[in-house]
Order: structure tokens, then C-alpha cells, then sequence
């Protein structure tokens, strides 16, 4: 590491960075967000921030912003020492920053959203709408984006939102671009022109610090790296001197090869079969099988309806046509109860927003959906409840003082565990894993791979829906690909290679 | 478990009732004797009543504003049978009450579940379409004291180990209504639906279902206590307890019940009703001018939410390997 920095010096001896981040330490009550950590963003170039969850890039971010203020270190804005009292201060030294889930309001017009808050104004301090609006098809222009700026926000589709709030990043001249996961929400054409607008960026020599989890995403666009580690920094350098493998070793702290768990792929017999299911809007004529101890991939791109069809087949929303088949009998699925009844569970993608109720205890949400067995004509018998928690939190090892504690008090990996004891006390036969491993790091991922196999070890049949293609070839027996709604092909063994599912899932 | 139990919510508001009882019993004696006690635990009955139902609707994330006028038209309702068929029993009266309650709450629950309109504005209208429909089959006239049947007066006032049946009724329902939220998969979903209805959809629990019942339980609640109502104080009109559900909501918040759902119990709504019946006992006593009294009620309001807003600030997550033994 030591040798690391030395080379970036000298290497970087002939510019100077125009915001650098030096000894930053955050701390919040019990955690040490930051410690002593050092970043530096060159104009004309793209730095990509590189760390597991809990790193602390997002701690990072708020700093540069104005929204949190160090404890220890200084920021050096053109090697000066800068304070931002408040997120103005840091929009006015010309740092704004494009957040994962855009910050913008619907209800306003395309111009209203790029100048709100330094609008031109015009005699008596009005609002000079005319000249807003052509700075606006201007600002949009040089980024490439034909839209009309006196279109109200929430006529425009996701991608055109990001182009908007990049335009309001330029609109008040930004010197310092920071892109917080900006390709989470976008589909694979918007991802190639938003690499197209980093160029340009780049060109107009704003210094961008570039936030991802997806190495293939850095490899294309980043310059420079920095990694953090636990709230350290870790080290910096140029990307075309690091390897992924060397990245993931600074990131980890030891040698994480992607390795999935090996499996004894004998599926038993035959548990689900779905014929026919469609939906007047969201998908159509979905026909599968899945066996015993099997995990079936469902790949495709985001949007392709893959959730859509999981939440028919769970109840949530109902299909038009088609059958469910159980263990030779058909179920009739009318709501998540009746899915829950026939075996079929499903854990979601939001599990924050979908899966534990917080202001419950441990015990009542693991048996909240076994209620039925927990209970004698509708009256819950508290010591069987407890006996089934018991079982299922040790079963995943959850840890905490006592199975009374509220899960809002426990932490999200703990979180994570009450929400699948949950579903593994209903029995099902059937498990529906909804991006299992989305925006966790490589850690948890890797316990997560290994918990999925011994659920199909033990017997369940696993869907996976995942948008990962090492997780998709690494964990599946077979892969469905969904295109707009429909199946488009049905994979397994050799034909399982990356670029079958691409080609596949995006139609060539 | 003692620590829990002595910063919980509950502890913490009888408490401040404890604390009110004495400083009251410092400028007046005779409030805290146990004869008055009683008599203002009878005042407050109907407020306990309405507060349990009020706190289950609270639960699952609406609100309940048609309580009040639910209360006044079933009171007008049994009032009028009353009148019309004298020899009825009180026990039919009651199945009536209770029965007549229950299927406006149905209805408030109907338009909530299946039409998804948002509880505060179905119940604003029903509120209003409720006292309109008393006005309707009464022309406005009142059914006063001569009108009732003795039987049906003295059912609230009859006494049963020297406390009268009206707040039997209230400890009746309190007891029933600890075991059916703390024991029953109802009671149980209904926390669930509070606290995230989204996670409640997927564990299979029905949202609007669980809204419907909790609606149906605040109107049976609603029902019953306009029986107790009218025959108590002996009259029934349009306006009775008008404005009473601001009260009703008030008992709950100050009972530490979470307007945002989810959060809240049997005992807090019960303790909240308490607190605000002591009040208003107690300020006529000492010569408090009826206009302080709604100063200090909306006072205490506020205070109740505050603390509770802090209580719930404090909590921290349990992240450090060091903390998880610690609670």
C-alpha cells in the first residue's frame, strides 16, 4: 500500500486536485464513520470510490455536500482549507452531486427543476422565465438531451430524469460532479449514454468521483480509484496499473475469489409447474416446471417483468390466465395467504420497505405468517410461538439479548435474518428469492450464495430473479430469460454461458 | 424485564396521573378519596370505551372521527325502540346497541378496504351523514327522561360490588380487549398493518380486511356506549357528545397510542382516557374557569406527543457486539 501512494505522487506531480479530502474523521455515537481518510478528484478526470457497504462512501458524499460536517481534517478546495457550513456553501465552491434516487420534483417543468433556487431573474426580481428556459434547452443540448424544458417532470421517463439532474449539476457550475450509483436504475442503452455524458463531463474538465458497486462500470469509465475500507482509506492509484482481483483484495482486506458453492445438482421430483400464466399488461403465456432441491434463474433485464410475475404467482396481483400446480395439485392463488397455504414464499427485492415490521419484536415477526399454527382457533398460544422462533432464529444464527427485542433495535444484517427465519418457519415448499444479494457487499454475498444452496440442499425449490450474471451462472440448474414480458428462452448446462443470456435478454 | 416495565409508556403516564392526583390533593383532600375516585373512573367510562376502539383503528394507520355520532345516533335509535316497545328487555337493547354500532363500522371499514378511500375522509363523511340521519327520525325533537322506561335507565347506575355497570362495562372491555390484541391473530395483524403494511401484504395478511374489523370493533364499541350514554344522563338528542371524538383521539395519542400506526395498547388508551378524565374532574373543583380547562387539556396533548416523540428518538440500534447483552 505504502509503495502504492509513493508511485501515485510522482505520477500525479504535474496536477494539482481541485477538491481533496485530507485526515477526514466523522464520528457518530459509537461508530466511527471516518478515519483519517483522504480522497483527491482531479479536474478532467474520473475517480471511482470503491467499498463495501459500511465503507463509507455515502459518509463520504455528505461531507463533500455540505450535509455533514467532519469532526477532524480538512477539505482542500484548489489546496485551500474550506469549511461548508450548510449544503449551500458546498453548491456555491461548485461541488453538486447526482444521487442514486434523483432529488427532483415532479410537479415542476424540466427549466423549473434545472434553475430552482438560482433561477435568472429578471425586472423587479421576478422570475425571468424566457431566458430560463433557452439557458435550459442549452444546458440540455450540451449534455445531448433533446427534451423540452417546459415539460412537466413526470411526463419524462428515468433516464430523462438523470439527464435532468445532470443538467442542474452543470447549471450552477459545477466544477466537481459526484454520481452516487447512477446507473442503479438504468436499463442497458441508458447506461452506454450515460458513459457518453461522463466523457463529455470529462472533457469539460469537471473532476467526477464515481460511485458503483459493478467493476465492469469502473473498468469503462473510471481514470483513478480510491478505496475504503471499514471507514479507512485504504489506497489510491490509476485504474490501468489494478487488476478486479486487486481491487477486490483492497476492498476486502484478503483474497475473495467470486467462487459460488459447489452443489450435488439431483433434483428430486417434480414440485411446481406453471402453465400458461399471463397478464393483460405486465406479462404473458409463462410455462415452467421446477423440481425439488432446484434452482431456477430468472434473468433478463430490469424491467423485463420478472417481479411482476413473481407477485402474480405470490397473489399480490392477479393474473388473467394460467395455472399453479403444487405437488400434483392445483392451487387456486388469490392472495399472498393462499400462496403462503400452498407453500410458496416469497422474499422480496425492497426487504427494508416489505419485510420486517419494526416496531414488533423478534418472536411476532418470525411467526407472523405462521399464525395458523401458532394458534388454537384464532387465540395464539405463546409458548409454541416462541418454540417455532426459537427454532428458526438459531437455525440462521441470529444474535440478539432475547427474542423480545423490537427488530427496529437490531441491525440490518440481523434484519435480513428475521425476515428469511420468517419465511423458512412457514414450511413452504417453495421459495422465491427476489434480487437476493442487490447492494450487499462481497461478503455477505458470498453467505448468502451459501445459504441458498443448502435451502435446495435441504430439499426446497429455489427461484432466483437476479440482474447478476456471475450469480445467475454461478447458482442456477437452469435459467428462464424474460424479455418484455414473455419467456424468451429456457437454459441449462452448456448453453449457460454470458453471452447467450445477453443475447437473449436483450433481443439479438 | 423490571428496567422495560418501568420506562415503558404505560408506567410512565400513571406516573403523571399519580403525580396530578396528588398535587390536586394538596388544594382539595376529598378528590383522591376512594368514593370520588370511583365516580370519576364511572365520568370517564364512556371515554375509555370509545379510546379502546379508537386505539385499534389508530393501529392499523387510520383514524375513526365518525365515533361520536355513531354514539348518537345508536343512542337515538334505542332511545326511540325504547319509547315504542317499553317491555323490551335491556339485554336486547344492549344486542341492538352493539349490533346497530357494529354496522356502521362495517360501513366506515367497507368504504376503506374496498374503495381505498383515505379513513379520515370516509369517517368526516359518515360523521356528518350519521348526525344527519338522527335528525332525521327524531324531526330534531328529544326523547327525554319521562319517555324512558326505568329499566332502561337504570342499567348504567345499577351497582355490582358497589361500582355501577357503566364502568363494569369499561373494565369488562378493557380486560377483553388486552386479550384480543395481545393474544389473538387479529389483534396480532393489526400491529402488523400498522407497522408496515407492505411487509404485512407479503407475510399474507390482508390490509384492508384487518382495517375493516378494527373499524368494526370501534363501531361496536361506539354502539354500546350510546346506550350507556342516553340512559345515564337520561336524554337523547342530535348534539349529544358532540365534538366527543377530538377527546376520544386525544385519550389515545396522550396513551401513547403512534398516529402513524402500529405502535400503542390496550393500557395506554385506557390511562390517556384516565388522565384526560381526571383533568376535567378535577378543574371545576378547584375553581378552574372552564376555558383554562381546554388550555390545559390541549396543553397536556402536546406534552404527551413530545415525550413520546423523545422516548422513541432515544432508542438506538443494537450494531455493537458489546450492546446485544446489554438490554
Amino acid at each position: 500500500m505504502l509503495m502504492q501512494a509513493e508511485t501515485d505522487t510522482r505520477a500525479d506531480a504535474a496536477q494539482d486536485p481541485v477538491l481533496a479530502l485530507d485526515g477526514i474523521t466523522k464520528t457518530f455515537p459509537g461508530v466511527k464513520a471516518l478515519d483519517r481518510v483522504s480522497l483527491r478528484l482531479f479536474p478532467g478526470q474520473v475517480t471511482a470510490l470503491i467499498g463495501e457497504n459500511g465503507a463509507g462512501k455515502s459518509t463520504v458524499v455528505k461531507t463533500l455536500t455540505g450535509i455533514y460536517q467532519p469532526d477532524g481534517g480538512d477539505i482542500l478546495v484548489d489546496g485551500t482549507a474550506t469549511r461548508f457550513p450548510t449544503a449551500q456553501d458546498a453548491a456555491d465552491a461548485g461541488i453538486t452531486a447526482i444521487h442514486q434516487e434523483t432529488v427532483l420534483f415532479d410537479e415542476l417543468s424540466v427549466a423549473e427543476n434545472i434553475f430552482l433556487g438560482h433561477a435568472p431573474r429578471g425586472r423587479f426580481g421576478l422570475i425571468d422565465w424566457a431566458t430560463m428556459e433557452a439557458k435550459a434547452v442549452e444546458i440540455l443540448r450540451g449534455i445531448g438531451a433533446e427534451i423540452d424544458p417546459a415539460h412537466k417532470l413526470r411526463d419524462l421517463g428515468i433516464a430523462n430524469k438523470h439527464l435532468v439532474a445532470i443538467a442542474r449539476a452543470l447549471s450552477i457550475d459545477a466544477r466537481v460532479v459526484i454520481m452516487d450509483e447512477p446507473t442503479a436504475a438504468l436499463s442497458h442503452k441508458e447506461i452506454h449514454e450515460l458513459y457518453e455524458l461522463v466523457e463529455k463531463l470529462k472533457a469539460q474538465g469537471k473532476a467526477i468521483l464515481f460511485i458503483s458497486h459493478k467493476f465492469d462500470e469502473i473498468f469503462r469509465i473510471a481514470d483513478r480509484y480510491t478505496v475504503f475500507r471499514d471507514g479507512q482509506y485504504i489506497g489510491d492509484g490509476k485504474i490501468a496499473d489494478v487488476t478486479e482481483a486487486d481491487l477486490v483484495k483492497m476492498m476486502v482486506g484478503r483474497d475473495v475469489s467470486q467462487i459460488f458453492p459447489t452443489r450435488d445438482a439431483t433434483p428430486g421430483d417434480e414440485v411446481l409447474r406453471v402453465e400458461g400464466m399471463s397478464h393483460p399488461t405486465e406479462f404473458a403465456d409463462i410455462g415452467f416446471t421446477l423440481k425439488r432441491g432446484e434452482i431456477l434463474g430468472f434473468y433478463g433485464l430490469v424491467g423485463a417483468g420478472r417481479s411482476e410475475f413473481m407477485q402474480a404467482l405470490f397473489g399480490i396481483t392477479a393474473p388473467s390466465a394460467g395455472t399453479v400446480t403444487i405437488d400434483g395439485a392445483v392451487e387456486s392463488i388469490r392472495s399472498p395467504a393462499d400462496a403462503v397455504d400452498a407453500g410458496i414464499v416469497y422474499v422480496p427485492e425492497d426487504r427494508g420497505k416489505q419485510g420486517a415490521i419494526t416496531a414488533l419484536p423478534i418472536f411476532q415477526n418470525v411467526t407472523l405468517p405462521s399464525l395458523g399454527r401458532t394458534s388454537k382457533k384464532s387465540f395464539i398460544r405463546l409458548a409454541e410461538e416462541f418454540r417455532l422462533a426459537r427454532e428458526y432464529t438459531e437455525r440462521l444464527d441470529l444474535r440478539a439479548a432475547s427474542l423480545d427485542t423490537d427488530v427496529g433495535n437490531l441491525s440490518g444484517g440481523n434484519q435480513q435474518k428475521v425476515v428469511i427465519a420468517k419465511w423458512l418457519a412457514t414450511q413452504p415448499k417453495v421459495i422465491i428469492l427476489d434480487e437476493p444479494t442487490k447492494g450487499i457487499d462481497i461478503g455477505s454475498k458470498a453467505a448468502v450464495h451459501e445459504f441458498m444452496a443448502e435451502l435446495a440442499a435441504a430439499g426446497l425449490a429455489v427461484i432466483m430473479v437476479s440482474s447478476e450474471i456471475p450469480e445467475v451462472l454461478g447458482m442456477s440448474d437452469r435459467v428462464i430469460v424474460m424479455r418484455e414480458g414473455r419467456m424468451v428462452a429456457e437454459l441449462a448446462g452448456g448453453e449457460l454461458t454470458p453471452e447467450t443470456l445477453v443475447r437473449h435478454a436483450a433481443g439479438i | 424485564m423490571l428496567q422495560r416495565l418501568i420506562t415503558s409508556r404505560e408506567a410512565l403516564l400513571l406516573g403523571a396521573i399519580a403525580v396530578l392526583l396528588a398535587l390536586i390533593a394538596t388544594r382539595f383532600p376529598g378528590y383522591v378519596a376512594p368514593s370520588n375516585l370511583a365516580d370519576v373512573f364511572n365520568d370517564t367510562s364512556p371515554l375509555i370505551l370509545l379510546a379502546i376502539g379508537q386505539m385499534i383503528v389508530i393501529l392499523t394507520k387510520c383514524i375513526d372521527l365518525s365515533v361520536a355520532a355513531n354514539l348518537a345516533l345508536t343512542g337515538m335509535v334505542v332511545s326511540m325502540i325504547n319509547v315504542a316497545l317499553p317491555g323490551l328487555p335491556v339485554a336486547v337493547i344492549l344486542v341492538v346497541a352493539v349490533t346497530l354500532g357494529a354496522v356502521m363500522g362495517m360501513f366506515n371499514g367497507i368504504l376503506v378496504w374496498k374503495l381505498d378511500i383515505p379513513p379520515i375522509v370516509v369517517t368526516l363523511g359518515t360523521m356528518t351523514i350519521f348526525r344527519g340521519i338522527i335528525f332525521l327520525i327524531s324531526d330534531g325533537k328529544w326523547v327525554n327522561s319521562h319517555e324512558m322506561s326505568p329499566s332502561f335507565k337504570a342499567f348504567p347506575r345499577a351497582e355490582f360490588l358497589g361500582l355501577p355497570m357503566l364502568s363494569w362495562t369499561a373494565i369488562l372491555a378493557v380486560i377483553l380487549f388486552t386479550v384480543v390484541m395481545s393474544r389473538t391473530t387479529l389483534g396480532r395483524a393489526a400491529y402488523a398493518v400498522g407497522g408496515n403494511p407492505h411487509a404485512a401484504t407479503y407475510t399474507g395478511i390482508d390490509v384492508g380486511r384487518t382495517q375493516f374489523w378494527a373499524f368494526t370493533i370501534s363501531g361496536a364499541l361506539a354502539g354500546l356506549t350510546g346506550y350507556l350514554w342516553v340512559s345515564r344522563y337520561a336524554v337523547a338528542y342530535v348534539d349529544i357528545a358532540g365534538g366527543f371524538e377530538l377527546d376520544v383521539v386525544a385519550a389515545c395519542v396522550i396513551g401513547g397510542i403512534s398516529i402513524a400506526g402500529g405502535i400503542g395498547s390496550v393500557g395506554g388508551a385506557l390511562l390517556g382516557a384516565l388522565f384526560l378524565g381526571v383533568i376535567k374532574n378535577a378543574l371545576p373543583v378547584i375553581n378552574v374557569s372552564p376555558f383554562w380547562q381546554l388550555a390545559i387539556s390541549g396543553g397536556a396533548i402536546i406534552i404527551a406527543v413530545a415525550v413520546n416523540a423523545r422516548a422513541s428518538q432515544t432508542k438506538g440500534r443494537i450494531i455493537l457486539k458489546s450492546a446485544e447483552h446489554a438490554t
